[in-house]
This record gives C-alpha cells, sequence and structure tokens, in this order.
C-alpha cells in the first residue's frame, strides 16, 4: 500500500513537470526516493527473474540493448532504463513509468549502470547477475586512474547474488573475483579487431584461457560467427559483434540458471531463435545509427574515449564518405581533451568540417598528423548544417562526443522529417 | 646536411595515462617543419639511452605504473643528472615530474626514492587536483589540464616552471606549478602541454637546437612550413582562449 502511495505521488509530480514542460525525468525518482529511500530496492526486489546490472568503459547502451531484446524475444517483460538515466533516481523515474497500482508490470530489470553509478546502486540494490564488459581510459577527469575504475567493477562483482558474466579478453576484468562467475570471449583469429589500450602502447598481456560461455570465432562483412552459429548483424563494426557475444552470454546464464531452480516460465537457450533476433536489432540512439538526409546517407557515431574513437574508425571509417568530427567538453563529454591524442587518425583522409566547444584542440590534434580539414567552427547547429549543405551528394559520417551527438541528432531527426 | 634532433620519450608503456604521447608527437611535427630531421626514441627499462640524446620527455601514470619504472629510474638517474647539467632540455609531466623530486610519499606511508633532479617532495593528497588550468611562464599562459592526487612542495632555492593563475598547480596552495632547473622543466599540465603551448614546444626546439648546432633561431624548412605554422598557431590560439573559459 505504501509503494502504491509512493508510486502515485511520483506520477503526479511526473505529470505537473511535462505539464510545466520540463522532461520529468529525474524528479519524481527523487521525491520517491526522498520519502522511502528503499522504495526501488522494493518494487526491484520482488521481479521474479532479478535484477541484471551491465557496467564497463564502452558498450554498455548497445549491450543493454540487445539483452533486453533476446529476453524479450524469450518471452519475458523486461523493464529496462533509458541510457543516460543512470542514478539510482533515474532508473525509480523510469520505473514509474512502468508501474501500475503499485507494482512495476515486469519479469526481469536489465539496467545499464556507469561504473561509478553502479557502486552506489549495488549498495541498495543486489544484483542477480551483472555483466562487466571491459575498462578502458575514459572520464578519467572524473574517476582518476583506470584502476580506480576496476575496482568499482569488483565492487559489483562482490554484490553480484547469483552469477557474474566476465570478459575474458580485458585482463583487468577477467581477474574479478567472483562466487560464481562465467565468461565470454573471442578467439585468436578475431583479436586484432580489438585493440586494447595497453596493447597501443606495446604491452602484450598474457590471455586468460578460461574456457567461455559464448565466443566470437570469426567477423567479417558484418557477419559474425559465433561457437553456436553464425548470423548478419544490423549494428555495424567488429565492436558491436562483441557487445553481441556479451549479451549472448548474459542471456544464456539467465535461462539456464532460472531452468534449473525450476522456473518454467522461459524456455531453453535456443541458438537459432537468439541469433534471429539478434540479427533484427537496429543501433541505440546516436551509436551508428543512420539517417536519411537528401536521399544520402548519413551514419552517427558517438566516441568518448580513446578506445571507442580506435575502434570505430577502425570498423565503420568510410573513406569515401564527407566527414564530420564535433567535440564538447562538458561534464559527460569529459573536461580533458587529452585524450584525442590517444586516438591514431593516420587511417582518417580528411576532415570536411571540425566542430563542438573544443572544436580547436581537435583541429590540433588531426594537424599534427598531417590530415587535412575544411572548416573549423565551434557553433554546432552552423557547422552542421554547413555540412550538410556542401556534401549534398556523398555519404555522410559524423563522430561526436556525447553532447555533441544529442545536439546533432535532435537537428537531424527534424530534417529528416522535412 | 641534415640536422637530426634525437628526442627521446621515456617508458611510454606505463607514463602515459594522459595523452602525454601527445607531447613527442608535436615536437617531432614542429622540428620537421623547422627543417630538422628526427630520430624517436622510446625508452623502456633495461634498455640503453643513448649519450647523445638531445630532448627527453617524460609523462605521467598511475600509482601501479610509477612502481614498475622506478627502480630503472633510479638506474638511469645519475645519467639523467649528467645530461641536465649538460643543457639537455627535458620535459616532465605529473608522475615523471614527481620522480625527478627526492621522492614520493604515498597514503600509506611508503616512500618512493625520486632521482632528486628537482629539490622538491611530494606526499600523496587527500583528493586528487582535477581542472583546467593557467598559468603564467614569465609572460605567457600555458593552458592545461591537471590531475593528481599528489601535492608538491618545492624546497627553498628550487624555481617553480610558472605561477597559477587558475588552478591548483603543484599543491593548491603556494601558486607554483612545476620546476625548473637548468633546461629540465617539469609540470602537472596534461593536454598535452605542448600542443596547446607551441611558443613552450619551440623553446624546447631552441634550447637543443642552440646547444647541438649553434643554432640562433627557429627557421621554418619553406614557405609551406612556414604557412602550416602559422595556422597551428592561430587554431592554438582560439584553443586556449577557449580553454581558459571553460570550468573545471
Amino acid at each position: 500500500m505504501r509503494i502504491f502511495l509512493i508510486s502515485l505521488i511520483g506520477k503526479i509530480v511526473a505529470l505537473a513537470t511535462r505539464v510545466r514542460g520540463g522532461h520529468g525525468s529525474a524528479l519524481p525518482g527523487l521525491i520517491m526516493e526522498k520519502i522511502d529511500p528503499r522504495f526501488l530496492g522494493k518494487i526491484l526486489g520482488n521481479l521474479p527473474f532479478g535484477v541484471v546490472v551491465i557496467s564497463g568503459t564502452n558498450g554498455k547502451t548497445t549491450t543493454t540493448k540487445m539483452v533486453t531484446e533476446l529476453l524479450r524475444a524469450n518471452g519475458l517483460k523486461v523493464f529496462t532504463n533509458p541510457s543516460g538515466s543512470n542514478f539510482t533516481r533515474g532508473v525509480a523515474s523510469s520505473a514509474l513509468k512502468q508501474m501500475k497500482w503499485g507494482k512495476l508490470r515486469a519479469d526481469i530489470a536489465v539496467l545499464e549502470l556507469d561504473e561509478a553509478h553502479a557502486v552506489h546502486f549495488v549498495n541498495k540494490i543486489a544484483p542477480k547477475y551483472s555483466l562487466l564488459l571491459n575498462v578502458f581510459r575514459d572520464q578519467l577527469d572524473r574517476f582518476g586512474e583506470i584502476d580506480t575504475t576496476a575496482k568499482f567493477l569488483e565492487k559489483i562483482a562482490e554484490k553480484t547474488t547469483g552469477t557474474v558474466i566476465l570478459n575474458r579478453e580485458d585482463p583487468l576484468v577477467s581477474k574479478i573475483p567472483a562466487r560464481v562467475k562465467k565468461y565470454f570471449g573471442y578467439s585468436r583469429v578475431v583479436a586484432k579487431l580489438f585493440p586494447n589500450d595497453d596493447e597501443l602502447y606495446g604491452i602484450t598481456d598474457k590471455k586468460s584461457n578460461q574456457p567461455a560461455e559464448i565466443i566470437l570465432e570469426k567477423f567479417e562483412n558484418d557477419v559474425a560467427e559465433f561457437n553456436i552459429g553464425a548470423t548478419k548483424l544490423q549494428l555495424g563494426g567488429a565492436h558491436n559483434a562483441l557487445n553481441a557475444v556479451a549479451a549472448l552470454a548474459l542471456v544464456k546464464t539467465i535461462l539456464d540458471c532460472s531452468n534449473k531452480s525450476g522456473n518454467d516460465e522461459v524456455g531453453i537457450f535456443n541458438p537459432e531463435k537468439m541469433l534471429r533476433a539478434l540479427s533484427e536489432i537496429k543501433p541505440a540512439f546516436g551509436r551508428g545509427e543512420s539517417f536519411v538526409i537528401d536521399g544520402q546517407p548519413l551514419e552517427l557515431n558517438l566516441v568518448k574515449n580513446p578506445s571507442g574513437f580506435r575502434i570505430v574508425i577502425a570498423s565503420q571509417y568510410n573513406k569515401n564518405a564527407a566527414t564530420m568530427i564535433a567535440i564538447n567538453d562538458h561534464y559527460s563529454d569529459g573536461r580533458d581533451m587529452s585524450w584525442l591524442w590517444d586516438v591514431d587518425f593516420s587511417a582518417v583522409k580528411s576532415v570536411d568540417v571540425v566542430s563542438g566547444i573544443r572544436a580547436n584542440d581537435m583541429a590540433l590534434r588531426l594537424m599534427c598528423q598531417d590530415i587535412k580539414i575544411g572548416d573549423i567552427n565551434t557553433n554546432l547547429r552552423a557547422s552542421l548544417t554547413q555540412f550538410l549543405s556542401q556534401n549534398p551528394d556523398t555519404p555522410k559520417q559524423i563522430f561526436a562526443t556525447y553532447t555533441a551527438m544529442l545536439e546533432i541528432r535532435k537537428i537531424l531527426k527534424k530534417e529528416c522529417r522535412k | 646536411m641534415k640536422k637530426t634532433l634525437k628526442i627521446a620519450m621515456l617508458y611510454p608503456r606505463e607514463m602515459n595515462i594522459y595523452g602525454d604521447h601527445g607531447n613527442l608527437e608535436v615536437l617531432t611535427h614542429r622540428a620537421k617543419l623547422y627543417g630538422f630531421d628526427v630520430e624517436q626514441i622510446i625508452y623502456e627499462p633495461d634498455e640503453k639511452l643513448p649519450a647523445d640524446v638531445d630532448i627527453i620527455l617524460g609523462g605521467g601514470g598511475q600509482d601501479s605504473g610509477q612502481n614498475k619504472i622506478v627502480d630503472d629510474l633510479i638506474k638511469i638517474g645519475s645519467q639523467l643528472h649528467k645530461l641536465a647539467g649538460n643543457g639537455v632540455p627535458m620535459l616532465m609531466i605529473c608522475g615523471l615530474y614527481q620522480l625527478f623530486g627526492h621522492y614520493f610519499l604515498t597514503k600509506d606511508d611508503q616512500k618512493i626514492a625520486g632521482i632528486g633532479i628537482f629539490d622538491m617532495v611530494t606526499k600523496a593528497g587527500s583528493e586528487r587536483l582535477i581542472s583546467n588550468i593557467v598559468t603564467n611562464w614569465d609572460d605567457y599562459k600555458l593552458v592545461g589540464y591537471e590531475n593528481h592526487s599528489g601535492l608538491t612542495t618545492l624546497n627553498n632555492k628550487q624555481k617553480p616552471f610558472a605561477k597559477v593563475v587558475a588552478g591548483a598547480g603543484n599543491n593548491g596552495d603556494d601558486q607554483t606549478e612545476g620546476a625548473r632547473i637548468h633546461n629540465v622543466f617539469g609540470s602537472y599540465l596534461h593536454g598535452p602541454i605542448l600542443s596547446k603551448n607551441p611558443k613552450f614546444a619551440d623553446e624546447l626546439l631552441m634550447l637543443a637546437a642552440r646547444r647541438k648546432f649553434s643554432d640562433e633561431f627557429l627557421k621554418p624548412r619553406d614557405e609551406s612550413a612556414k604557412k602550416q605554422l602559422v595556422k597551428i598557431h592561430e587554431i592554438a590560439e582560439q584553443a586556449r582562449e577557449i580553454a581558459m573559459k571553460r570550468p573545471r
């Protein structure tokens, strides 16, 4: 009854903020948490299949989307948080939307949490499963050191009551201790597609030989060959094939565990069915998302750290397309621009437009590698308009940091509607 | 005959967490625009540091990384002292800057010995100093980004490299930033520092060229190099101006 009342208050707050023109995203959650700090724990604690936390530097959003859709293909009702609402109050607010009569209408919660937020979250709510993807240099202006980030992930593993799924190929992740753990990984054949930070500077760590649940055996022309079968992905790039391996390993674990514990509401893990569902998944927003502008394709890629940028250049960069790079330095982009110098741009032929608040920093990086640049303009809207109008007859690609991506996406959505 | 500058980078495997490798790239790029050939030397533990090296660079690392290289640093310490005394320009950022002092005292009171080229000590602080930073190096503004937990105190006779205008610098207290002795510079500025502060990059090149070739000034290789240098200067000015206005 109490939960019902609190959620009712939350709904009223959400409605009120929407009426006033706000997004109403975090405020209701904040208020509900104020009334009852254990609100979120109470509504998530009763889910029959428990809570799943997905964390790591790169691939959280796409992997969460894959896991959610694969579980839905198995008939489960899934509650998930939209990317960006990482705080517990954000999760509470999104839960509210899926609540009826004080109950969350879901079988399982699949939550994307950034490393630092995840630690707060697991201290309140112990997940049944966690999936730990990788640790790369990212947002060191927030976390300080990579070793700190790795410790956050260890905390998540420690609090997980069921199974922890780990990336076998990331030395900082594979060694994380857990009571019950399983791995996902890739074969040596495809290893060169996934350079890690250390390898960039010549460190070749000994790889773990642990057996893995799901393995990526081969990857060519967006066809991913796993140890359980092959499928063509709509999500381009080797990094998405790796996200798929992680998602499959997690879904297999959830289904296996549920079957073992006598929960017969879901079937067994069916590789064919899962691969079919996987092939239908479209990119999460701004992560290799495609638009059509004046009859020409435009691909929007989020770049937020050196490894992500390197992987996107290696697997998504199209040398026949017009190119724009937009670098902002708001809190969620990372304030320190040093990371641009950990990206090798030598494969990039030329950049037509460099934009964002830190366009000039980006330009300095490119010029040091003698890469031809067209215009430099810190005004995102103006430079996007220019980029579109100067390249009407060619495919286009944009690489943008988080807040730049959001702004560009908003403008492109309007363009598409025209 | 082509003039060659040998530029060494110390321990980039462990000591390069915030793009400090970019300092090597910027120096190499500019040296070429000024008509020099560049030989890059990547120095890792147990290798040999050539005696005729012209510029030495070093970056920052994690605590775990510093532990891995410190024994080797002590081993080449006397060679580095000699090179410093001979006027070889060096630039040490963050972690290696700290280890160019007498010691680094960790949170658990463990003393990691440095090589004492700078007369200074560093102690682990309780919180990380993370922010955009601007300093005055004489009348030139140095612009960068700092991210360190160590607090450095210069002893009486040790000259700082620059004076803090915005940000924390050595310790957040006395407004000193970095240290300088002979032609050895130490600093907490990432960015990498030489990318947004081309005047300082040229100072290092000038010191090296004067020492080796008795050059009196840097001269662009040709017209196109001159144009490129002007363009880089203009963009760097923009980047500096914007960085100075950014929060934290």
